[in-house]
């Protein structure tokens, strides 16, 4: 049976929320064996298991700290990737994980494709977006191993239980002094990560205030969703830049979308078009998003966000 | 000081991207520089108007009519440019990238080069660190902030939920720029003329003897189907967001 590696992204000795997907498309591949670059292995080999990770790899290279390096994290995945005889290396598409992905895919000099909603080990074939998701091209990896980047939310995290076992690989890696990670800032308070969301609810131009998405956030507590904003309401000062959902502010993938006051613009749906449902709530009800939507509700949204609040308050 | 910035000739966001026989598309649609690249291009003509010396030399592996985009990031102050020309609506990245650094090679050693961190028709993400290893030069993505110090450059890139990763990377370097980095500039009308006198020199692609690896082969390219017209969930505020809420629970099982 052939053996798939999956890049273990971690941060704060942490698993990141859509490492499971990307086990659950590995699985379909083969036996999936785990690269983890902060040496936690055991610690991570039980959560890792109930995924269906055979083979936990932590790997080494004397001193060097991976989160500080990522070039040698990038060649350190290689040597896994060669050592383990694994076929294709996976990982999420997030900002850190398509930068390691890249850099182990050069070394290896295998072929790559991040951002991928699907994968087919039969065919050596991934899917993926063109054209900010006006279409899905199905590119053919030519050789043995590839790189693929899985985009969050794009497989369900699959209950395969197996037992885990850890690994040590310590691996030589010179000359990557060229580039250091010096420092990590963290993001102002209370701010969450839009592209794992499974729920998201996002203001347009009409907020009209960065103090009015207070109520985004109330509906949002309820939905344990993470506020996002479109560019409009970003380029007003009504929200941050890393709120911000669409071309050129982040690529999502939740189960729901609630566009609160959006028009609907092309380049808003490039970020968030593959989200199983889309809810529009608009005053006009000739916006262009209700012809793109699931579910649509004609109204204000200071009147529609409170009183979706207060009803999801009924449930709890 | 020699900047590079590599600008690609896409489809504007807003267009209508009609397939045709199953790998291409219609390319008679508005074409513009790739939005990402239009950063670097700002950022390598304010370093050289900050440094009073030096030029930008805008590189480009496109078709004919990439000409136009050209024009465009030369309206905006990049001094020269160069075409590696190609019909290939989608050449593999591994080539684009070899093809980029044969134009370097040959029009001077860089203190920088700049691409985009990714391309808005194929969305490949991965020309900035093929190119860097081509040249043998290390290489960062997604930069938001940039600071040249003797022979480092200080660049942040934006990570997860808006926390940033400061590096410091040793120059030469490749950048690939973002959103966040600059506002790019809009040419006035005398810089657009003035541009049209500027130099681009063309060269074929298959004449540059490449042998680009096979790695990534377009098979098929589909239309997404739009969703249709929304239901529309009436009655009093009440009701709706009643409706709503049933619907995402019970039927969408999605909340």
């Amino acid at each position: 049976m052939s053996k798939i590696g999956v890049l273990i992204e971690t941060a704060d000795q942490t698993i990141k929320t859509s490492v499971p997907g990307v086990i659950a498309a590995a699985a379909l591949g083969g036996e999936v064996v785990g690269f983890v670059l902060d040496g936690l292995a055991d610690t991570y080999k039980d959560q890792l298991g109930a995924f269906g990770v055979t083979e936990l790899v932590n790997l080494t290279a004397g001193e060097l700290v991976f989160s500080k390096a990522p070039e040698a994290a990038g060649q350190a995945l290689a040597c896994g990737v060669k050592a383990f005889g694994v076929t294709a290396l996976l990982g999420v598409s997030s900002p850190v994980g398509n930068d390691l992905l890249a850099r182990a895919a050069v070394a290896l000099k295998a072929p790559l494709a991040l951002d991928c909603i699907d994968v087919d080990f039969a065919k050596n074939t991934v899917k993926k977006s063109h054209f900010s998701g006006k279409a899905i091209a199905t590119l053919e990896m030519v050789g043995s191993p590839f790189v693929c980047g899985i985009r969050p939310n794009s497989f369900e995290p699959a209950d395969a239980a197996c037992a885990c076992t850890a690994k040590d690989l310590a691996v030589t890696i010179e000359g990557c002094e060229a580039v250091k990670i010096t420092k990590i800032t963290a993001a102002g308070s209370g701010q969450k990560d839009l592209t794992e969301a499974m729920v998201i609810i996002s203001g347009g131009r009409p907020m009209g205030s960065a103090d009015n998405f207070t109520i985004l956030d109330a509906c949002a507590e309820k939905l344990s969703a993470v506020v996002g904003a479109s560019r409009a309401a970003v380029d007003a000062g009504y929200a941050a830049h890393t709120m911000q959902v669409g071309q050129t502010g982040k690529i999502v993938n939740p189960k729901l979308y609630i566009g609160c006051g959006l028009s609907g613009s092309v380049q808003h749906f490039a970020g968030m078009k593959t989200s199983k449902v889309i809810v529009a709530i608009n005053t006009d009800k000739d916006a262009p998003i209700f012809s793109k939507s699931d579910y649509g509700i004609i109204g204000d949204l200071f009147d529609v966000v409170p009183a979706l609040t207060k009803e999801l308050a009924k449930l709890e | 000081m020699r900047i590079y910035v590599c600008v690609k000739h896409v489809p504007d966001t807003a267009a209508n991207i009609k397939i045709t026989d199953g790998t291409g598309y219609d390319s008679k649609v508005k074409f513009v520089p790739n939005p990402y690249d239009e950063y670097g291009v700002e950022e390598a003509i304010s370093l050289v108007e900050k440094a009073g010396e030096g030029e930008v030399v805008a590189l480009c592996v496109g078709d004919a009519g990439a000409v136009n985009s050209l024009r465009s990031v030369m309206a905006m102050g990049v001094h020269r440019s160069v075409l590696v020309k190609t019909d290939d609506q989608f050449p593999p990245s591994d080539l684009v990238a070899k093809a980029l650094a044969k134009a370097i090679e040959q029009e001077g050693p860089a203190d920088l080069i700049f691409t985009g961190k990714q391309s808005v028709d194929s969305e490949g993400m991965q020309t900035s660190y093929l190119l860097a290893s081509e040249l043998g030069l290390p290489v960062a993505t997604g930069v938001v902030t940039l600071v040249l110090d003797e022979g480092t450059a200080i660049v942040q890139r934006e990570i997860d939920g808006g926390a940033r990763e400061t590096l410091a990377v040793t120059t030469p370097c490749v950048l690939g720029a973002t959103k966040g980095l600059n506002e790019p500039r809009f040419p006035k009308l005398p810089a657009i003329l003035k541009a049209k006198k500027k130099e681009i020199k063309e060269m074929d692609l298959a004449a540059l003897s490449i042998t680009a690896a096979e790695t990534c082969r377009i098979q098929s390219l589909e239309p997404v189907q739009e969703r249709s017209n929304a239901k529309i969930l009436g009655g009093t505020t009440e009701e709706s967001v009643a409706a709503l809420v049933k619907i995402l629970r019970e039927e969408e099982k999605v909340i």
